[in-house]
């Protein structure tokens, strides 16, 4: 029979979980630290307010950048947060999440065959967006012994003449590694050398621990040269909702907001009522949140250290990225085995680019009790397995 | 660091010092320090468990005692306030604005208990001008905990 589906689909690789979603199934008493969204409930208040909203009737299309009160409101956030002004009326976009604001994003500023700069270790759509969109990602390595940050050097010897854009998502996912403000500046002077544009997905950029929120369009120059990608996703723990935005210069927001009318029209409008709730007076308990997180994360990065599975400390979003190299397994093995043998659900590292190796993801996000006992069980684990 | 260590120990006091470092990322020894402060400065009243009785079995009756009061010279409501907090069937009292001045929760085995502490002990106190006894019913949240809550995990168990 004729092929029926698009040779592009062929260079994106299936996904590296759906293994073990099969092995999961159906197995009682699994801890999973595999989850890569908050275990918290949305604040009640941002729930409430979109409740609200249904009940008098707001289930009509909004406008396709977004509800205007919404954009205005975001506006004022990002002033206050990083000082960065946008005109809400040509500058910033509502998408569905991070997720359809990358898309949008790679699809209006590449041309076939265009390069992308990315990390790897780095979060499994990048690569899969670059290449739906006909563009060619470049993953440059990163590495532990550099807390996983993407090196200056490494990227300037990364462009080339068809080099379009840097892609950055820090605080990272698998990582949990971060960018300091003069770490980006490097990432920065390349860009405005090389004049590529610089997309940075900034989701968790308020999951930060002993430091404070860095935004990459916030250093001098870069305003214009940067799509900024964000959304409420984490530190709101509204996953469901699918509410992101993007802030960019006129031009990049119009190209993106051609393409969301065609595809999405506009982004949900409950999701839209909430996550405008969430930038009124959601703050307060999205700090209640982090504060857990951050006493969840010393917990497990000691415990991690403890039972021999050294673990640099992540400062930002919700994930110890352990080394497992002390047990001699392939980080694939690793979680497979782990999962089989004591029921833990981790992410193997190479789910993430090759440079995952030897690491996996662990998400804190879940209880303490929860972590206290994964940490028991991967602790007999690593005994049982330890390589002389 | 005092106000990490506080916000820790008040979810959860059976945690060790050396935990308590671990999240608020200090030493065990600073935590000793700051505990052993603020349970001299009775900043740390007491260590407690929160018990759902009502899943005992335990049929004790609570109510909560509207108190309107004549507040008294140089003392305001101090004084009356301690000669209701002093009976031990009282277990909370707040002074409070509004339509009236004390809120006082008490708790007996009977409404008739109840009742009677009220006619008897309270009402009659000099100053007390008026009481109104609310029984409670039914608990949905205490100091910040839901008692009877719904919903598990709901996530995937697999995201990246």
């Amino acid at each position: 029979m004729r092929k029926c589906t698009t040779g592009r689909l062929d260079k994106v690789p299936p996904s590296g979980i759906r293994k073990f979603f099969d092995l999961i199934a159906g197995m009682e008493g699994v801890i999973s630290m595999g989850v890569g969204e908050p275990d918290f409930s949305t604040p009640w208040n941002i729930t409430e307010a979109a409740i609200r909203s249904l009940e008098k009737g707001f289930t009509m299309y909004t406008s396709n950048a977004g509800m205007p009160e919404l954009r205005k409101e975001l506006a004022k956030y990002l002033k206050r947060t990083y000082g960065l002004e946008y005109d809400p009326n040509t500058e910033l976009l509502i998408t569905n999440g991070v997720s359809e604001g990358l898309d949008l994003a790679v699809r209006a500023i590449l041309d076939p065959g265009e390069e992308v700069i990315m990390p790897d270790p780095g979060y499994v759509a990048y690569p899969a967006a670059v290449l739906l969109a006909d563009g060619v990602p470049v993953q440059v390595p990163t590495h532990c012994e550099n807390g996983f940050r993407l090196s200056g050097n490494d990227v300037r010897d990364a462009v080339t003449s068809r080099t379009k854009a840097i892609l950055i998502g820090y605080p990272a996912n698998p990582t949990g590694a971060v960018m300091e403000m003069d770490k980006l500046a490097e990432i920065a002077d390349v860009a405005k050398k090389r004049q590529l544009l610089v997309i940075s997905d900034e989701i968790y950029s308020l999951l930060v621990y002993d430091m404070q929120p860095a935004c990459f369009a916030s250093l001098p120059g870069m305003r214009d040269h940067t799509i900024l990608l964000g959304g409420f996703s984490k530190a709101f723990a509204m996953t469901g909702w699918r509410i992101g935005y993007a802030a960019a210069r006129p031009e990049i927001i119009a190209g993106m907001t051609k393409i969301h009318q065609y595809t999405a029209l506009s982004s949900p409008t409950m999701g839209q009522v909430a996550a405008l709730e969430a930038l009124r007076s959601g703050e307060p308990e999205a700090q209640k949140m982090i504060d857990e997180y951050d006493r969840r994360r010393r917990v497990i990065v000691k415990g991690l250290n403890d039972i021999g599975l050294s673990c640099f400390e992540p400062k930002g979003a919700f994930y110890a990225f352990p080394s497992i190299k002390s047990t001699g397994m392939t980080s694939e093995e690793f979680a497979e085995n782990l999962l089989m043998e004591e029921k833990v659900a981790v992410v193997h590292g190479t789910a993430f680019g090759k440079c995952g190796e030897g690491h996996v993801r662990c998400c804190y996000a879940t209880s303490m009790p929860n972590i206290e006992e994964a940490l028991t069980r991967m602790a007999r684990f690593v005994q049982r397995h330890r390589s002389v | 660091m005092m106000r990490k260590v506080f916000e820790i120990l008040e979810n959860d006091a059976r945690l060790t010092a050396e935990q308590v470092a671990t999240m608020a990322g200090v030493t065990e020894a600073e935590v000793k320090k700051v505990v052993a402060e603020a349970e001299k400065e009775r900043i740390i009243v007491k260590y407690k468990t929160m018990i759902n009785w009502e899943k005992v079995g335990d049929d004790r009756v609570w109510a909560m005692i509207e108190v309107k009061m004549q507040p008294q010279k140089d003392v305001g409501f101090d004084a009356l306030a301690e000669r209701i907090y002093r009976f031990p069937q009282v277990r909370t009292v707040y002074l409070v604005s509004g339509t009236y001045d004390l809120a006082v929760f008490i708790v007996g085995k009977t409404m008739q208990e109840v009742g009677l502490f009220v006619s008897q002990k309270l009402a009659p106190l000099e100053g007390v001008q008026g009481t109104v006894t609310h029984f409670l019913l039914k608990r949905y949240k205490e100091d910040g905990e839901v008692l009877h809550p719904g919903g598990d995990d709901r996530r995937l168990p697999l995201i990246i």
